[in-house]
């Protein structure tokens, strides 16, 4: 038991909570938009992975964890503007292209690497450490959340731009309108369609620069399928959370402790089958939704297209 | 018309129509409407629904465009392009359904629509929204949420917004419609006030008593079509009685363009023959969004059309359904061919031969995505010949199709095609077909032309007076005056769900149905 409870254990299962929870924060702040916006964005799983890989191939190649990061926003752009097109300006069902863009970036994000790295699994060097002075020094906590790579932080305040944003902004009242009355908000002059598609390349970028972070630095290689479920995790989150940014955070930590237990409990040795293990943040997952699932609160236009005039 | 837009002196056109057509498929919605609207006016739209009110708002508010014609601004020819554009040039809309978002307080509802870089200008609201306030004598909590407002605190949200946003013409659509008494009350009164500060109004309304008392100048939509206007000086002159029967001699006064307005209906019969369907005392309790019905009666003898006139909305839909059995009565008795058959459910009516041709054709009338074949039998579903133990019989189901298709004149690519897509006119005609089938007795048109073109409309009528030339008994439901006088032997005036008068079709019956419409004796 001593082994399970050292202060280093926990430092080290603190450290991995923070950074599975970073790309499913991401994702959930991402999808968060989108839904509040009126979309129901089920392709986020396929724009994660669109960011771990060109996320990827840019630090690769490059060197820069920064351009790497930069590579895989503009990835899960890439896809969220034909998701847009689709979706937001032709209306075609969110859930069926949603379903197709996921499928088709899983096989293209495996079929690409394949070709280029063949069988091989090359790594990048470690992601360097913005280690926060003071703070860093408190026992078990301070090497947990203080020693990360700065993007992690950077993801942090996003939370609260997130919150400024829906809560004091122009912006944010036009996405909020948009997913709860899109013909007011057309009325009162301002574009549907714009302002929904500004939402899903926001929710593009930002589960493209989730998947990097996966990729980049949580796993410091490309595997296919890396993202395992993350861009789902994200959609659930930000379900749960209600609109407001602060639960994906804790919904995303929570799932993160999840994640990293999975990886220290097989660490340590313990006597359950991994395959149990592994369950363990879905588990969760049905944990939430059973105990909060019926309180969310949805959007009243989520997955409906918008059309001027029709009634 | 000069350039100099920014002068625009009282009693010059804010807002001018001029010629405007509008199409749907199916439908001409507006036909070259002319309208002047002119600042310090309440300027009153009448007409029943269906008559191109909404069509004419929608073109207004920059979200549709007319096919032809042209809408003047301040003189000037101006496409409205889009709600946007229709706001910036001064034109705030307050929709019949509610256009603000039920989750944002009423500050952030007016704050809607500012540019998205900046941070909503909450103070700069505050004084605004107080010194509108103040002058129109309302008070509106601006931070609460709308979902907790009433539908009244509601339409004042989105007056005042147009207000703020400068508008000098408000278009309010069907804005009594779910208001109390006392909120109309109280409506009227802040559009007085609003013409007062120089605002256009443009009122929409299909209530005569509403346009007598808040107007100063009506005109009246009939059918896509402007039938007539009465401007403000005529309007000062005349008493509300004196309007309103002018404005009912508008609305269902003889049609230039009907062409079969000059006939009347010859048929003789017999005043000794058993009704086939006898009403006595039926009545229905009302519901959230219909009247109900009190103590209807009347019987309907074999050849003979009974109409049902009256302003739509009075209880119209709830007889025929009643009378289907697909609304429960609360007291009375229906007898068909002397047997009551207030116990039986609508299939077993059906079978004794009472048919009831919806006004819903495609709701309620037939499944939009089902084949015209299959649409011919829905009410037959699991019958023989059509259907055995369970299993479609699709050679006998397009045999008898085919038959009806070329019985009924169905213009119909083929069987196979989904009835949705079939123009209204023709899926009447499947209707018919399917109503009019073998076993009918007593059959229940509810708005048999409404949407119709000409040529439609006049097949349909020529079917329904086959139909009692045949012995059966027929109930129209019209809400098309020139149609009943046409059609119809003796016509019922229904009014708040009851029979208010009935007249036999003679030389002054317009006059005296027209009376008892508007609350007069006949």
């Amino acid at each position: 038991m001593t082994g399970l409870f050292s202060e280093v254990f926990l430092s080290a299962l603190l450290f991995g909570a923070v950074t599975a929870a970073i790309p499913l924060l991401l994702a959930g702040l991402g999808e968060q938009m989108s839904e509040k916006a009126g979309v129901l964005n089920i392709g986020i799983e396929g724009m994660m992975l669109a960011g771990a890989y060109l996320g990827f191939v840019g630090a690769f190649y490059s060197g820069s964890l920064w351009l790497g990061f930069l590579t895989g926003a503009a990835g899960g752009v890439a896809v969220a503007l034909i998701m847009a097109l689709l979706c937001v300006r032709i209306g075609l069902n969110q859930i069926i292209i949603g379903i197709a863009l996921t499928l088709g970036l899983e096989g293209l994000t495996a079929l690409l690497h394949h070709f280029q790295f063949s069988r091989s699994y090359p790594r990048l060097p470690a992601a360097d450490a913005t280690v926060i002075p003071l703070l860093s020094d408190i026992p078990v906590i301070g090497a947990a959340f203080f020693k990360h790579h700065l993007i992690v932080y950077l993801a942090v305040a996003l939370v609260f731009g997130m919150s400024y944003l829906y809560r004091r902004t122009q912006l944010g009242l036009n996405l909020q309108a948009a997913g709860d009355k899109p013909a007011a908000l057309d009325v009162a002059g301002i574009d549907v369609i714009k302002t929904r598609t500004i939402a899903v390349l926001t929710t593009g970028a930002l589960a493209g620069l989730g998947g990097a972070y996966l990729a980049n630095v949580g796993a410091g290689l490309f595997i296919p399928f890396i993202t395992n479920g993350a861009g789902f995790l994200g959609i659930v989150l930000a379900m749960l959370a209600r609109g407001r940014p602060i639960w994906v955070l804790f919904g995303a930590l929570l799932f993160g402790v999840c994640l990293s237990l999975t990886t220290a409990m097989q660490v340590a040795g313990i006597n359950i089958p991994t395959d149990v293990i592994q369950m363990l943040p879905f588990l969760a997952v049905m944990i939430m939704l059973v105990l909060f699932g019926r309180r969310a609160s949805l959007p009243a236009a989520l997955g409906i297209p918008y059309e001027r005039g029709a009634r | 018309m000069s350039g100099s837009s920014s002068s625009s002196v009282a009693g010059r056109d804010i807002v001018a129509l001029e010629g405007v057509t509008k199409r749907f498929p199916g439908i001409v919605a507006n036909d070259s409407v002319d309208l002047s609207i002119r600042p310090g006016e309440v300027h009153v739209l009448l007409g029943e629904n269906g008559a191109g009110k909404s069509t004419l708002i929608g073109m207004l508010s920059g979200l549709q465009q007319p096919d032809e014609g042209r809408i003047l601004v301040d003189g000037k020819p101006t496409p409205i392009t889009s709600p946007r554009h229709a706001l910036a040039l001064g034109i705030g809309t307050v929709f019949q359904h509610m256009m603000l978002v039920p989750t944002l307080t009423v500050a952030e509802n007016l704050l809607l629509g500012g540019p998205w870089w900046q941070r909503p200008r909450s103070e700069e609201l505050e004084t605004r929204v107080a010194e509108i306030t103040s002058s129109l004598g309302i008070t509106v909590k601006l931070h609460a949420k709308v979902s907790e407002l009433s539908l009244g605190e509601q339409q004042q949200v989105e007056i005042l917004r147009a207000m703020v946003r400068n508008s000098r013409l408000l278009i309010l659509d069907e804005s009594t419609s779910m208001l109390t008494p006392k909120g109309i009350e109280e409506l009227g009164a802040l559009m007085r006030r609003l013409v007062e500060q120089g605002l256009a109004i443009v009122f929409i309304t299909h209530k005569l008593k509403e346009a007598a008392a808040f107007g100063d100048r009506i005109s009246v939509l009939k059918l896509g079509r402007k039938v007539g206007e009465i401007p403000p000086e005529r309007f000062r002159a005349l008493g509300e009685q004196e309007i309103i029967s002018e404005i009912v001699e508008l609305m269902f006064g003889k049609q230039k363009d009907d062409p079969e307005a000059a006939q009347r209906p010859t048929r003789t019969i017999r005043a000794d023959a058993v009704p086939l369907l006898q009403v006595a005392d039926l009545s229905v309790a009302p519901t959230e969004n219909a009247p109900g019905l009190s103590s209807i009666s009347f019987d309907i003898r074999p050849g003979e059309i009974l109409g049902i006139a009256g302003i739509d909305g009075n209880g119209q839909k709830q007889l025929a359904e009643a009378l289907a059995g697909q609304r429960a009565a609360t007291r009375g008795s229906v007898r068909l061919e002397g047997t009551a058959i207030d116990a039986l459910s609508v299939g077993e009516r059906r079978k004794r031969g009472l048919r009831y041709l919806t006004d819903d054709r495609l709701g309620e009338g037939t499944v939009g995505t089902f084949p015209v074949s299959i649409n011919f039998f829905l009410k037959q579903v699991g019958a023989a010949p059509f259907w055995r133990s369970g299993v479609e019989q699709r050679a006998e189901i397009d045999r008898h199709a085919a038959e009806l298709v070329r019985e009924y004149d169905v213009r119909t690519p083929s069987l196979k095609t989904p009835v949705a897509r079939l123009s209204g006119g023709n899926i009447q005609k499947v209707l018919l077909a399917r109503e009019l089938a073998e076993g009918a007795k007593v059959v229940i048109f509810n708005k048999p032309t409404y949407g119709l073109d000409l040529a439609n409309t006049l097949a349909s009528r020529q079917r329904i007076r086959d139909t009692a030339a045949r012995g059966l008994a027929v109930l129209l439901i019209s809400t098309d005056l020139e149609e009943l006088l046409v059609m119809c032997d003796r016509v019922a005036v229904i009014a708040n769900g009851a029979v208010v008068g009935t007249v036999e079709n003679t030389d002054d019956a317009r006059t005296r149905i027209g009376r008892l419409m508007i609350g007069l004796a006949a």
